[in-house]
């Protein structure tokens, strides 16, 4: 394994919005798998991507069951990657901005995610050995 | 040398602004800098060879790296091997290795 280190990134986008939340993934991936601490800071309606009550959905129009539909939902994909990085030997510490959460009413958020405002992702960032920003436009 | 890793996620057919990565890379590499531009989502779009393909060809040859995100490329049914002159492709693990090396890394 490479040495170990800790990135932190700030994310903004909403789920199903974009296609940064998709590259953001990806890129917690890498990291997990590389054993790698992760800082994740959710800002504005990216408290969404791990929203517990996310539900997978049959496809009517194309008449598939939720098994044959295989919805993505990102929650389970956070859960996931959480899982991948603790069998690395790394972590991942999402935080929630508070005020997003409560403002979406997004308090209901999967094991793992904490609550915390932009102090803590100057904090992360200052503890981390470098720090990306996925701003949306 | 200081090293410098910009991210471009914009199409220049959709947003008027993507030459902000161009000429900051330009900039910086005229400084001593080392510096690659790295192509992701649909701002892998102007990697093939066309009217707009010209700006990424220019920058390759002042010393930037151009890189375009072989998983965009795929996705959008771009062949890696049909890229502008000065591209090639290159997988997501150049962002995380350059945060890991300490580069200043810019997303846009």
């Amino acid at each position: 394994m490479a040495d170990k280190k800790t990135i932190t990134i700030a994310i903004m986008d909403a789920p199903y919005e974009n296609a940064r939340s998709t590259t953001t993934l990806r890129l917690i991936d890498l990291a997990a798998k590389r054993g790698y601490n992760i800082n994740v800071f959710a800002y504005e309606g990216a408290v969404l991507q791990p929203f517990a009550a996310q539900t997978p959905h049959p496809n009517a129009v194309h008449g598939r069951s939720v098994e044959e539909e295989n919805h993505f939902i990102p929650k389970d994909a956070i859960a996931a990657l959480m899982r991948e990085a603790e069998k690395n030997g790394g972590k991942i510490d999402w935080v929630n901005c508070g005020l997003c959460v409560d403002e979406r009413g997004a308090a209901n958020a999967i094991p793992g995610v904490r609550r915390g405002s932009p102090a803590d992702f100057w904090q992360l960032s200052e503890a981390s050995d470098n720090t990306l920003v996925i701003a949306t436009r | 040398m200081p090293r410098y890793l910009l991210i471009e996620s914009r199409d220049p057919f959709d947003s008027n602004d993507t030459r902000f990565c161009c000429d900051l890379a330009r900039q910086l590499a005229a400084a001593n800098n080392d510096v690659t531009l790295f192509l992701v989502q649909n701002g892998v779009l102007p990697v093939r060879p066309g009217a707009r393909s010209a700006d990424l060809t220019s920058l390759a040859g002042t010393g930037v790296k151009v890189l375009a995100d072989s998983f965009s490329l795929k996705e959008r049914g771009i062949d890696e091997n049909r890229l502008a002159s000065g591209v090639a492709a290159a997988p997501l693990e150049i962002v995380l290795d350059a945060l890991a090396e300490g580069a200043k890394v810019i997303w846009h």
